[in-house]
């Protein structure tokens, strides 16, 4: 299915047992050692490769772990678009090695970055910074980028959120609420919790339902919160991980230079991937602040939450671990704690779970290249993970990354499952048992 | 050869467009402005010409909102120079950006030079004609393809009706470009930055005129009947049984 040799790579010569090969007899220094036991070859050729694709590659900085790959193929078992195609570091390491490039290739942008093979790496062949290295490479060069991926390059660029829509309606969602949310760029004031909303929450539909959602819970719980308004700006570390370093840092700038106009004590996210740019990125662009993804400021306050849960959510719920809470960051407790706080739920967990969870897709910019992969792949990440939702037996899928509900909700109706499974984030269920 | 394309910022159409108190002008104030989307085409096609053939294209942009953006993606996309032209409103009628680009561009001894066909906020007239007549050079507009021959151009201009003419036109040229050969091409943020650090925009003073023209009065457009949204079958079975349709 996939081309492994490009027409410029000269193939090695088979080793083959012919005379022309093997020698008559086996004479080592002057020393005749001719016996059925011993033969002896003229030199082959064992390599007519070209080393210089992978020089090319571990000579970015950032690249250098793509040499010390060894082949065994523990990455190429829990590579999730291996499972759907044929892909994975050990692939890409040997495809390297036998001359065929990589940053002029399809297969730089098929890696969503979810660190299943990090994870299980020997060497630590860290494709979570070779990725991004490269993909800048091409990038900056402009070979070969997918469509897609600069049309939401452009978007983010021109207005800071990957829909293209206009800065100033990023508080759209807000004003069907019946309370009022502090919006810090228009009225500042001290809060304890700035609340960090995100695109998806804010532009998407689905997104929308999660965002009152949150802000409804906040609002019960008398969680002192406030947003950053249309001051927000895309946290950008999709972005970085797709190839635009630079795009990432002009929006981390502006959001830290945000961040550092008001007075909070924390800052809580929608999403794991404003999680990860917040805890580990932005600290190196001068923007320190603590933060919790939401689960986890609902999880320390857990006890406060709970009385307030009074109505029933009597279904059968599976979670989705997001890579970027989980493997990425470690957590992956907050949202099993909430969950498990529901009164009526019949929580079970799906085979691929926790340090084993299985991408959705959406990382490293994949939530932009679903028209890209669709020559790549057999299925969809997200109708895999769909299958595994119906097949342990739940009714519910619940996410806690806004990127997912879109993405599992088109799976369920690509997969033939609509009516069977219903995709929720936590923070819709909680509210739901608000009442 | 040189080219020279003069860069217009406009309103961005992603916002709501609302008319300021004085009634005679819109409300900048909270308005995202962008580069005219065909003169990025003429910029693509500039560069394009560039690749093909060898040539220093030279962007100029008005001092303004966006003129350090404009020009330093323009440099990042690989425009040779970057000109910000000073002494007239960015956000000036045609007639007075003529003016000023004009006064700009006649010292660069330029062979082609591309801008966009329209703009949105085109209100006295197109910036390419009116530029040619400043500059005292011919001008097709209009125009989709450009191949260069020697002290010449061809072009392909669009009519309406599916009609399409070819032309030759001596150089120099001033050329409205309706669409560039291809999509024009991303500017990464990254480079743009690097641009940012590493070159220098040169500056340009002009002298604007008088404008030939004002805006006495500008209202957004008179509203219709309205619209209204059915919620279910049922009630488009109403309306349709009322309207006597059924």
């Amino acid at each position: 299915m996939t081309l492994v040799f490009e027409h410029s790579m000269k193939r090695p010569q088979r080793a083959r047992h012919t005379s022309s090969v093997q020698k008559e007899s086996a004479i080592v220094d002057g020393i005749d050692i001719s016996g059925h036991w011993n033969k002896m070859y003229a030199p082959r050729e064992i390599t007519a490769y070209d080393p210089g694709a992978l020089d090319r590659v571990t000579a970015i900085p950032g690249a250098e772990s793509m040499g010390w790959c060894y082949q065994c193929g523990k990455c190429i078992g829990v590579c999730p678009v291996d499972n759907v195609g044929d892909y994975g570091p050990r692939k890409l390491f040997r495809k390297l090695q036998m001359g065929q490039d990589l940053i002029n290739n399809p297969d730089l942008w098929q890696c969503t970055t979810c660190m299943n093979c990090l994870r299980v790496c020997p060497k630590e062949v860290d494709m979570i910074k070779i990725m991004p290295a490269v993909r800048a490479q091409a990038v900056l060069d402009g070979t070969n980028v997918p469509q897609e991926l600069q049309d939401m390059f452009r978007n983010v660029a021109e207005y800071g959120n990957p829909m293209g829509e206009s800065a100033r309606k990023r508080v759209r969602w807000a004003k069907d609420l019946d309370f009022e949310v502090k919006d810090l760029s228009k009225a500042p004031q001290p809060v304890e919790t700035l609340w960090f909303v995100g695109d998806y929450y804010a532009y998407h539909g689905r997104g929308n339902d999660a965002a009152r959602a949150m802000a409804r819970v906040f609002n019960r719980m008398g969680v002192d919160f406030g947003i950053l308004g249309s001051e927000e700006r895309c946290d950008g570390d999709s972005q970085r991980l797709a190839g635009e370093p630079g795009l990432f840092q002009m929006l981390a700038e502006h959001n830290i230079e945000q961040f550092k106009k008001h007075d909070f004590q924390h800052v809580v996210v929608s999403d794991p991937h404003a999680y990860n740019a917040l805890k580990n990125e932005y600290p190196k662009l001068g923007g320190a602040f603590t933060v919790f993804h939401y689960t986890q400021l609902l999880d320390q306050r857990l006890e406060r939450l709970r009385p307030l849960l009074t109505k029933r959510f009597e279904k059968k719920v599976t979670f989705h671990d997001p890579c970027y809470l989980g493997r990425h960051n470690g957590e992956y407790d907050a949202p099993r704690a909430l969950l498990n706080a529901v009164p009526g739920i019949q929580f079970g967990e799906m085979i691929r779970c926790r340090e084993q969870g299985y991408c959705c897709g959406g990382g490293g910019g994949g939530m932009w290249l679903d028209g890209f992969m669709s020559d790549h792949v057999g299925e969809r990440l997200s109708e895999n993970r769909v299958r595994e939702a119906v097949a342990v037996g739940a009714e519910v899928l619940a996410v806690c990354c806004s990127y997912e509900v879109s993405r599992f909700e088109d799976a369920v109706k690509s997969t033939g499952n609509e009516g069977k499974l219903q995709v929720l984030d936590i923070i819709e269920i909680l509210d739901h048992c608000m009442g | 050869m040189k080219i020279a394309v003069p860069l217009k910022q406009v309103p961005d159409l992603v916002e709501d467009l609302e008319v300021a108190a004085s009634g005679t002008a819109l409300d900048f104030d909270g308005l995202k402005m962008k580069l005219n989307e065909f003169d990025e085409h003429a910029l693509e096609e500039a560069l394009l010409l560039k690749e093909a053939s060898g040539a220093e294209v030279v962007a100029l942009a008005i001092a303004g909102a966006e003129a350090d953006r404009m020009l330093f993606t323009a440099l990042a996309k690989g425009a040779d120079k970057a000109v910000k032209v000073s002494g007239v409103d960015a956000n000036a009628d045609n007639h007075a950006l003529a003016q000023a680009f004009a006064a700009a561009i006649g010292p660069l001894g330029a062979d082609l030079i591309l801008t966009g066909v329209q703009s949105a906020s085109d209100r006295d007239g197109q910036l390419a004609p009116l530029l040619a007549a400043r500059l005292g050079l011919p001008c097709v507009s209009v125009v989709t393809g450009v191949q260069p021959q020697g002290k010449a151009v061809l072009l392909k201009k669009e009519y309406s009706g599916g009609v399409m003419a070819e032309f030759e036109a001596d150089l120099p040229v001033v050329l409205g470009i309706q669409a560039a050969r291809q999509t024009p091409r991303y500017a990464p943020v990254s480079k743009v930055r690097q641009v940012q650090q590493s070159a220098k925009l040169e500056d340009f003073a002009a002298s604007g005129g008088a404008a030939p023209s004002q805006v006495v009065k500008m209202a957004p457009p008179p509203r219709g009947q309205g619209c209204k949204m059915l919620k279910s079958a049922d009630e488009l079975l109403a309306v349709l049984k009322e309207k006597g349709v059924v």
